[in-house]
């Protein structure tokens, strides 16, 4: 099983980004299971939700203590408690950030993951170019899409164009694929 | 076909199939979901011949559906939490007068203090108003039991709960199969009423009862609840014919059959206890356990039968009866009366409280280790929060309402951020 957090603010799409990935989980076949952990349900408060994969059937119910991936998509939040929390030795952090990985600050949190799983990008940035919305989902989204255990390219644009039809569809299916790429430079 | 949806969303569908003609729903989390969307159903005519009835309240929402009902119609609801307690009133009468609602719960603590997240405070509240409740272990499960429901319904004339846990089951995406149209209608034929409101043939329901006949009637509708012991079973099976789908039934046992130890729960964490199960049997715990579908009535029977080689009960409740323990506990040591067994409560998940894998296994050794508990045992209490607020009280006479002091303590000593 996989499993990953996602970490972000009210309105930024958290939630929607464990929907996605589970869609797309589903779409490659794979037995999903996304749910939020809603805190107070105000725009900008600090929001989490969960997805796991695998290839049976989910019975588990817990919040995700030991991710293997962690989202962050804001990061203001990296100081929060519980955000770089849990995570195994293993674990990938993908994180919403204009810093570069070579030059983000000494987090303590940071440390605990390896620095060759840690992939940045300007999310937002990226969102609002391809879709005029400062929205850093579906670029997070599209560099998800780079770890092996997740759904491919293919499967998360059909997941986005789903939940997205017409021209939404489109211009976040676009920005995915840049932040895709923005992250294959890690790699 | 296999889909990958959210609970509500699967719910209100399933509720979309089964051809309702009155709905009438006041929202309130974790159940809005669902009432949205059929509300958005009905609205792109893809509900033909359904009404959605807006109401300023869930007493009236359950009011209009009694009325609606006795005319005749097939009738939903969903509520959850403080929208149960408000409809209370109506909850007992739709039992009382024998009238075949279904209503979905999504299952949500009751305040004060005020809580959105799930437990099973209000449902349990309701346990005893007459009403059928089958409890839901998965989103799949949630969509046939909803099918199922309205059929048990109007078979025996008695309302029908679905409960199904807010926010874990409700939010959550997972992949559900949606019967076919003509594979529910095969299974629910349109709803033919024992009693209905006619002009055409004119009758009163709801007479006032006095001392000697509300004695029978209470009798008749126990009897009543007891048939559906045997016509729940019945239901299961014919729905597995049709759809292949074992969802439903009184009770699900897993490893039960050699187990010395046996976890009772309803709805969403017996999922979570599955897993346990494997991962005990892994180090050679013989446990098993069994999820209760059908909670009213109460499958004595069908438990006691389950429960035949267990030396430990443990009933993981989540809910709190305050100043007696857990609801369930009492349930199942009828069950199995006469037998030598020793049964623990355990308190869990309150207020969304995650139920949790490694606390859950925690607890499960040490009754295999020390066999004894506090009764009941409160799974994963903090209890030096709670040490902490007793000093206060004890200190001082005006020490403040409890749940702001326990938030206040909970910032200041970094346990907030558990």
């Amino acid at each position: 099983m996989f499993q990953v957090r996602v970490h972000g603010r009210g309105g930024q799409g958290v939630v929607t980004a464990a929907e996605i990935l589970s869609v797309a989980g589903f779409i490659e076949g794979k037995h999903t299971q996304a749910f939020p952990s809603f805190g107070s349900e105000r725009m900008g408060a600090p929001v989490m939700a969960f997805c796991r994969l695998d290839q049976q059937p989910i019975r588990l119910r817990e919040p995700v203590s030991r991710p293997d991936l962690v989202m962050v998509q804001d990061d203001s939040l990296l100081l929060h408690p519980g955000v770089l929390a849990g995570q195994g030795s293993d674990a990938w952090l993908i994180l919403n950030t204009h810093a570069r990985r070579e030059d983000l600050q000494a987090l303590p949190g940071l440390q605990s993951f390896r620095a060759d799983r840690i992939l940045t990008l300007p999310a937002t940035e990226i969102g609002r170019e391809h879709t005029g919305r400062p929205l850093p989902n579906a670029a997070m989204l599209g560099a998800c899409t780079v770890l092996a255990e997740l759904p491919d390219e293919a499967a998360v644009l059909r997941a986005l164009e789903q939940k997205f039809p017409g021209e939404s569809g489109r211009r976040n299916a676009a920005a995915a694929r840049a932040g895709r790429l923005t992250v294959q430079e890690y790699l | 076909m296999d889909q990958q949806l959210e609970g509500s969303q699967a719910i209100a569908r399933a509720v979309g199939l089964c051809r309702p003609q009155v709905i009438s729903c006041y929202p309130i989390t974790p159940q809005t979901h669902i009432v949205e969307t059929l509300s958005a159903m009905v609205k792109d005519r893809r509900l033909p011949g359904c009404e959605f009835i807006n109401v300023e309240s869930e007493f009236s929402a359950l009011s209009v559906l009694i009325g609606a009902s006795a005319v005749g119609a097939r009738t939903y609801t969903a509520t959850a939490s403080q929208g149960l307690l408000f409809m209370a009133e109506a909850v007992y009468n739709a039992a009382g007068l024998g009238l075949p609602l279904v209503m979905t719960i999504g299952n949500r603590a009751i305040g004060a203090p005020i809580n959105i997240w799930n437990d099973h405070s209000d449902s349990m509240a309701m346990r005893d108003a007459g009403w059928i409740q089958l409890y839901a272990s998965s989103n799949q499960e949630a969509v046939d039991l909803h099918i199922q429901a309205f059929r048990l319904a109007e078979e025996l004339s008695c309302p029908v709960m679905v409960c199904v846990d807010g926010f874990v089951l409700t939010h959550a995406f997972e992949r559900v199969r949606l019967p076919e149209q003509e594979e529910v209608d095969r299974f629910l034929p349109p709803y033919d009423p024992v009693q209905v409101l006619d002009p055409a043939d004119p009758l009163s329901i709801g007479a006032m009862v006095g001392p000697e006949a509300f004695y029978e009637v209470r009798y008749l509708a126990h009897q009543k609840q007891l048939k559906a012991l045997e016509l729940i079973p019945q239901l299961q099976q014919e729905y597995e014919a049709l759809t292949g789908r074992a969802s439903g039934g009184l009770l699900h046992g897993y490893h039960h059959e050699d187990a010395e130890l046996i976890m009772v729960a309803l709805g969403s964490e017996t999922g979570t206890l599955m897993d346990v199960v494997d991962e005990l049997r892994g180090e050679g715990l013989r446990v098993g356990c069994i999820d209760l579908c059908a909670f009213r009535p109460f499958p004595y029977d069908a438990l006691r039968e389950l429960l035949q080689s267990a030396r430990s009960i443990v009933s993981i409740e989540k809910n709190l009866s305050v100043g007696q323990g857990g609801v369930v506990a009492g349930n199942i040591s009828r069950a199995v009366r006469g037998r030598e067994v020793s049964i623990h409560t355990v308190i869990a998940g309150l207020g969304g409280r995650p139920v949790t894998r490694a606390s859950v296994k925690q607890l499960i050794k040490r009754i295999f280790s020390e066999g004894e508990l506090e009764e009941p045992y409160f799974l994963d209490l903090k209890r030096d929060v709670v040490d902490r607020e007793l000093t206060r009280q004890h200190e001082k006479r005006r020490s403040g309402p409890v749940a702001e002091n326990i938030i206040r303590d909970l910032a200041l000593t970094g346990g907030a951020r558990e």
